[in-house]
C-alpha cells in the first residue's frame, strides 16, 4: 500500500506556488464553489435526496425488525426447532437493511443518541445469559438481581458496568438466538430447548429467557421507530434541521458519516483489531457468523451515500462539478472496497485466524487496505469541497 | 499537515491553508505575503506557530472528539497500531478465566475495568458529585518512610493504592469518600469568590484497620494528549529549568524528580503523573494497567496483592503476563500519539491581552510556553517539534493548601509537577466539566489559579490584584489553550 500525500499538502503546495500569493493581502480569494448558484442549488438537491434516502433506509430497517419481532413472538409462544430457525432467518434478513443505515451515524444525528441501545458491540455475553463454565451467569439467571425482565430493567442494565456490559440491541438478540460459537466451521448452536419449560428444557430459567428475547426484540423495533420518526418529513424532527441548515453543514455530516464508518470504525475497530488479535470476540456478529454480511452492508451504505441512488443525486454529483477525476477515483475505490469485502471467504472468524499468507487472511488485509485508501480519498473529497474532516484511516 | 479556514500569520491572511513544517516553500510564500502587507496595527500579536500547540501533530478539532485523534503527521502505515491501541484502551477487561482470553485478568482488586473509564474520551477525570461513586479518580496510599528506590511505603493490608472494587470472591478494599468545606475569599477589588476544600476518607476498610499515620493522595485521571511529545523533550532541557535554591530570586525553585525506571533498573528523570513519578509513557501505561485495572505485564509481573489479602492471592490469573508485550506496545503507542488540539483564537485581541497578563503575573515561570523536542525521539511523530505545552515538567512547592502530605520519590508532600496546560480550554467540551487540579477541587480555571500557593503565591497574588476585565482576559487566554 503506497501512502498518498495528504490532501492538505497538495493543496498547500499549489497555494504556495501560486503567483497570486504575492498579493495575498489585497487580492480576492478565488471564488468558492459554495458561492456559485448552480453549485449551491445542486448541493440543496443532494441534501434533499439524502434526507429522503435516510428515512427510507431506516424505514426498511424498522420494517424488517418488525418481521423479526413477529418471528420471535411466534417462537417464544411455542418454542420449537423450526420456530428458532425462522427467528434466526428473520434476524439475518433484518440485518441487511440495518447495515445500510450505519453510514448515517457519527455526526450527532438521531441514531447517535440511541445507537448504544440498538447495535452496541462487543458484547460480554455472560452479562446476559449462561456461558460455558458459568451455568448461572447473566441477568436471565439472576432473578434476585433483576426480578422483572421488562424494557425499563434491560435499558437500565445496558452498559451499566462499562462499554461491553450490553443487555439489549441486535447482538443481545443474536446471542439469545445462536448462543456462544464453539464451532470453528459454523455459528453458535443454542438448542431451542433453552426456551422450553419442564424436563425437556436444557437450561435454567426458560421463562425468563423467553421474556428477555421478546422484550429486546420489541425494544429494537421501538428504538428504530424513534429514528424513523426523527427523519420523517415535518417541521419538528431532525430532518427539518438537516434540510434547513446551510447545505455545506449537511454535506459535511454526510461525509463525516462516510469517513468515520469507513476508517476508524470499519477498517479500524471492526477489521484491523480483529485481524491483529485474531480473536473471535473481536468480530462483529460472532454468534451467528454473519460478520461478512455486516461488513458488506456497511460498505454498500457508504457507496450509496456518495453515489446517490434511483436517479437521485449524491455527493458525487457535487464533486464532479469541481474535480471529475477525483470523483471518478472515489467511485472506483468505493466499488473496489465492496469487491474486496465480498472476496473474504466466510466465516470471518476463520479468515482472521488463518496463517499469514493464507488467502483468506490476505483477503481481509486487502479489504482493510481498500477501506483505508477510500477513507483518505473521502478526506480529499472533503477538502475539495472546502470541508475539513479529521478522520482516522 | 493542517488546514483551517481563518489562518493568519502576523495578521495577514495567507489563504485557506496554513501548513506547518513545509520549510522553504512556505517561508518564501510568507516573505512575499509580508512584503505586500501594510504595517499592522500596534499591539500584541500571535507568535509564529503558537496555534500549533503540538507542532506537526496538532489537530484542528474543537469538538467532543478533540482529544481522541491521532497525531496528524502519523504515516498511513503506522495508523494501524494506533487503531489497535485505541481499541484496547477502550475495551473492558474481564475476570479470569473467560472465553475472552485476550482480555481477561481484571483485578483481583481494581479501580476501573478499562483505561477509558477514567480517561473518558481520552480526556480528564473528575471527582464524584454528590451521591456518586469515585469513577475517574483514585486514592494513592502510603505510610511514612521510603522503599529501597525512594518509592512510597505500602500500607499493610492495602498496598499503595485503594482498589474499591474486587472480582467475584475478592472484597474491594474500601470506599473512598470526599467532603468539601467552602472557604470564602475576595479579589483585591472586593469581588468575592469561594473555594471548596476537600477532605478524603476511606469507609468500610475491608482488610483490617487503617494505620493512624495513613497518607492519602487523591489523583484525577489527566487528559491523554501530547504524551509522546513530553517524553521527547530532551532531559537536558528539563534539567536546565531547575533552580532548587532559587538563585534568580523569582520565588520559584523547581527541581526534577528522580524515580525508579523498572525496565532499566535504575533511577531516571520523572516526567509523568501528578508528582512526576513515572519516567516514561511505557511505565506510566504499564503502571496504570497494574495499579488501576489489575493487569500484569512484562514490566510489572506480580499482581498487587498485599500479604494480608488471602482472597486476592488465591484469585485466578488471566495469564502470565495478562497483557502481552505486543498489545502493551500498541496501547503505549496510542497513548504517545494522541494529537494535541490546535489553539483557538490565538490572534483574538482579548486572548492576546490575557496572554500578556499570564506572562506579567509570572505564570510562565513554571508553565513554560514553548519547548523543542529531540530530533532522535523514540516516537517518530514527536521528533523535532516546536510545542507549546505550558509546563516545565518540574516539581514545585505549591503550598499547604494543595499539599497531599504524601512524598513520592523525590517529591515532598507539598510538591507537584507543573501540569501541561495544552487542551485545558477544551475539557468542558470533551468531558462536560471544568474541574481542575490534581483532585479536581477547582470548579473553574480561576479557582485553579486561586489555589496556587508556595512557589505560585506571587502569581496568585498578582491575579488577585487584577481588575475584573483583566481577569476575564486571562481566562479567555487559558480557554484558548
Amino acid at each position: 500500500m503506497k501512502p498518498k500525500a495528504p490532501p492538505a499538502r497538495r493543496a498547500l503546495l499549489a497555494l504556495v506556488l501560486a503567483p497570486a500569493l504575492a498579493s495575498a493581502c489585497t487580492a480576492p480569494t478565488p471564488e468558492s464553489p459554495w458561492e456559485r448558484a448552480a453549485f449551491r442549488s445542486q448541493a440543496l438537491a443532494v441534501v434533499e435526496a439524502h434526507a429522503a434516502a435516510v428515512e427510507a433506509d431506516y424505514r426498511a430497517s424498522r420494517d424488517a425488525a418488525a418481521d423479526l419481532q413477529a418471528a420471535v413472538d411466534a417462537f417464544v409462544a411455542a418454542p420449537s426447532a423450526d420456530g428458532l430457525e425462522a427467528a434466526r432467518s428473520a434476524w439475518l434478513a433484518a440485518r441487511e437493511p440495518y447495515l445500510r443505515t450505519e453510514v448515517h451515524r457519527f455526526y450527532g444525528g438521531p441514531i447517535d443518541a440511541i445507537e448504544g441501545q440498538i447495535n452496541a458491540w462487543p458484547l460480554d455475553e455472560v452479562y446476559i445469559d449462561y456461558v460455558e463454565g458459568e451455568p448461572d451467569g447473566g441477568i436471565i439467571n439472576d432473578p434476585a438481581g433483576t426480578p422483572t425482565i421488562d424494557a425499563d430493567a434491560l435499558i437500565a442494565a445496558n452498559e451499566a458496568l462499562g462499554e461491553d456490559t450490553i443487555s439489549i440491541g441486535w447482538h443481545a438478540i443474536e446471542f439469545l438466538l445462536w448462543g456462544q460459537d464453539h464451532d470453528p466451521a459454523g455459528p453458535g448452536d443454542r438448542p431451542y430447548t433453552d426456551f422450553v419449560d419442564g424436563p425437556e428444557g436444557s437450561a435454567a430459567n426458560p421463562d425468563r429467557r423467553r421474556a428477555y428475547l421478546a422484550v429486546v426484540s420489541a425494544l429494537l423495533v421501538a428504538d428504530l421507530t424513534t429514528v424513523v420518526d426523527a427523519w420523517a418529513p415535518g417541521d419538528a424532527g431532525y430532518r427539518a434541521d438537516f434540510l434547513g441548515d446551510d447545505p455545506k453543514a449537511s454535506i459535511t455530516k454526510i461525509l463525516l458519516g462516510m469517513g468515520s464508518l469507513s476508517g476508524a470504525e470499519l477498517a479500524g475497530e471492526r477489521m484491523t483489531v480483529a485481524f491483529e488479535t485474531r480473536e473471535q470476540e473481536d468480530e462483529h456478529s460472532c454468534f451467528s457468523d454473519n460478520t461478512h454480511r455486516d461488513l458488506l452492508g456497511d460498505a454498500l451504505g457508504i457507496q450509496a451515500a456518495y453515489v446517490g441512488g434511483d436517479g437521485e443525486p449524491g455527493v458525487s454529483s457535487l464533486v464532479a462539478m469541481i474535480d471529475p477525476d477525483l470523483d471518478a477515483r472515489l467511485r472506483s475505490e468505493l466499488q473496489a472496497s465492496v469487491d474486496a469485502i465480498a472476496a473474504i471467504p466466510p466465516p470471518f472468524d476463520q479468515a482472521i485466524q488463518a496463517a499469514d499468507g493464507e488467502p483468506a487472511r490476505e483477503a481481509v488485509r486487502a479489504a482493510i487496505d481498500a477501506l483505508r485508501t477510500q477513507t483518505a480519498t473521502i478526506a480529499e473529497v472533503a477538502a475539495v469541497l472546502e470541508i475539513q474532516l479529521n478522520l482516522e484511516e | 499537515m493542517i488546514m483551517r479556514d481563518d489562518a493568519r500569520i502576523f495578521g495577514c491572511p495567507i489563504g485557506q491553508v496554513l501548513g506547518a513544517g513545509i520549510g522553504l516553500a512556505l517561508g518564501l510564500g510568507l516573505a512575499l505575503a509580508l512584503a505586500a502587507c501594510e504595517p499592522g496595527e500596534p499591539g500584541p500579536q500571535a507568535e509564529d506557530g503558537e496555534a500549533l500547540a503540538g507542532g506537526e501533530t496538532t489537530v484542528f478539532d474543537a469538538t467532543p472528539n478533540a482529544f481522541s485523534l491521532s497525531a496528524r503527521n502519523m504515516s498511513f502505515e503506522r495508523r494501524q497500531r494506533f487503531v489497535v491501541g485505541n481499541s484496547f484502551f477502550n475495551k473492558n477487561w474481564v475476570q479470569a478465566p473467560s472465553s475472552t482470553e485476550g482480555r481477561d485478568g481484571l483485578g483481583p482488586t481494581f479501580n476501573a475495568r478499562s483505561c477509558s473509564t477514567c480517561h473518558l474520551k481520552d480526556g480528564r477525570g473528575r471527582p464524584p458529585g454528590p451521591d456518586e461513586e469515585f469513577v475517574s479518580m483514585l486514592l494513592r496510599l502510603s505510610i511514612p518512610g521510603a522503599g529501597p528506590h525512594g518509592e512510597p511505603l505500602a500500607v499493610p493490608g492495602y498496598g499503595g493504592q485503594l482498589g474499591p472494587h474486587g472480582i467475584d470472591g475478592v472484597p474491594g478494599e474500601g470506599t473512598p469518600t470526599v467532603v468539601y468545606v467552602d472557604e470564602a475569599g475576595s479579589f483585591d477589588d472586593g469581588e468575592p469568590y469561594s473555594l471548596r476544600r476537600p477532605t478524603y476518607a476511606i469507609e468500610a476498610p475491608a482488610y483490617g484497620p487503617l494505620p493512624d499515620d495513613l497518607m492519602i493522595s487523591p489523583r484525577v485521571a489527566p487528559a491523554m494528549i501530547g504524551m509522546g511529545l513530553l517524553e521527547a523533550i530532551p532531559e537536558a532541557a528539563i534539567v536546565a529549568g531547575e533552580d532548587p535554591e532559587d538563585d534568580d530570586g523569582d520565588g520559584i525553585s523547581g527541581r526534577v524528580n528522580r524515580v525508579w525506571d523498572a525496565g532499566a533498573g535504575a533511577l531516571a528523570l520523572g516526567r509523568f503523573g501528578w508528582k512526576a513519578n513515572q519516567p516514561s509513557v511505557r511505565q506510566q501505561v504499564a503502571g496504570a494497567f497494574l495499579g488501576d485495572i489489575g493487569i500484569t505485564s512484562s514490566l510489572f509481573t506480580m499482581e498487587d496483592c498485599p500479604a494480608e489479602q488471602a482472597e486476592c492471592l488465591a484469585a485466578m490469573s488471566g495469564g502470565s503476563p495478562e497483557i502481552d508485550d505486543g498489545l502493551l506496545d500498541d496501547v503505549v503507542f496510542y497513548s504517545s500519539t494522541l494529537a494535541v488540539p490546535a489553539r483557538r483564537g490565538v490572534d483574538d485581541p482579548e486572548v492576546l491581552r490575557g496572554k500578556g497578563i499570564f506572562a506579567d503575573a509570572g505564570c510562565e515561570g513554571c508553565h513554560t510556553p514553548r519547548l523543542e523536542t529531540a530530533d532522535d525521539a523514540a516516537i517518530e511523530e514527536a521528533r523535532g517539534q516546536t510545542i507549546w505545552p505550558y509546563t516545565d515538567l518540574l516539581l514545585h512547592d505549591m503550598g499547604e493548601g494543595l499539599a497531599d502530605g504524601r512524598p513520592d520519590f523525590g517529591a515532598d508532600g507539598q510538591e507537584w509537577r507543573t501540569p501541561p496546560l495544552w487542551g485545558i480550554g477544551l475539557v468542558e467540551t470533551v468531558n462536560g466539566h471544568t474541574n481542575f487540579l490534581h483532585d479536581g477541587r477547582a470548579r473553574s480555571l480561576m479557582e485553579a489559579i486561586l489555589w496556587h500557593g508556595g512557589e505560585g503565591e506571587r502569581s496568585r497574588d498578582a491575579v488577585l490584584a487584577l481588575a475584573a476585565a483583566d481577569r476575564a482576559a486571562l481566562v479567555a487566554f487559558l480557554e484558548s489553550l
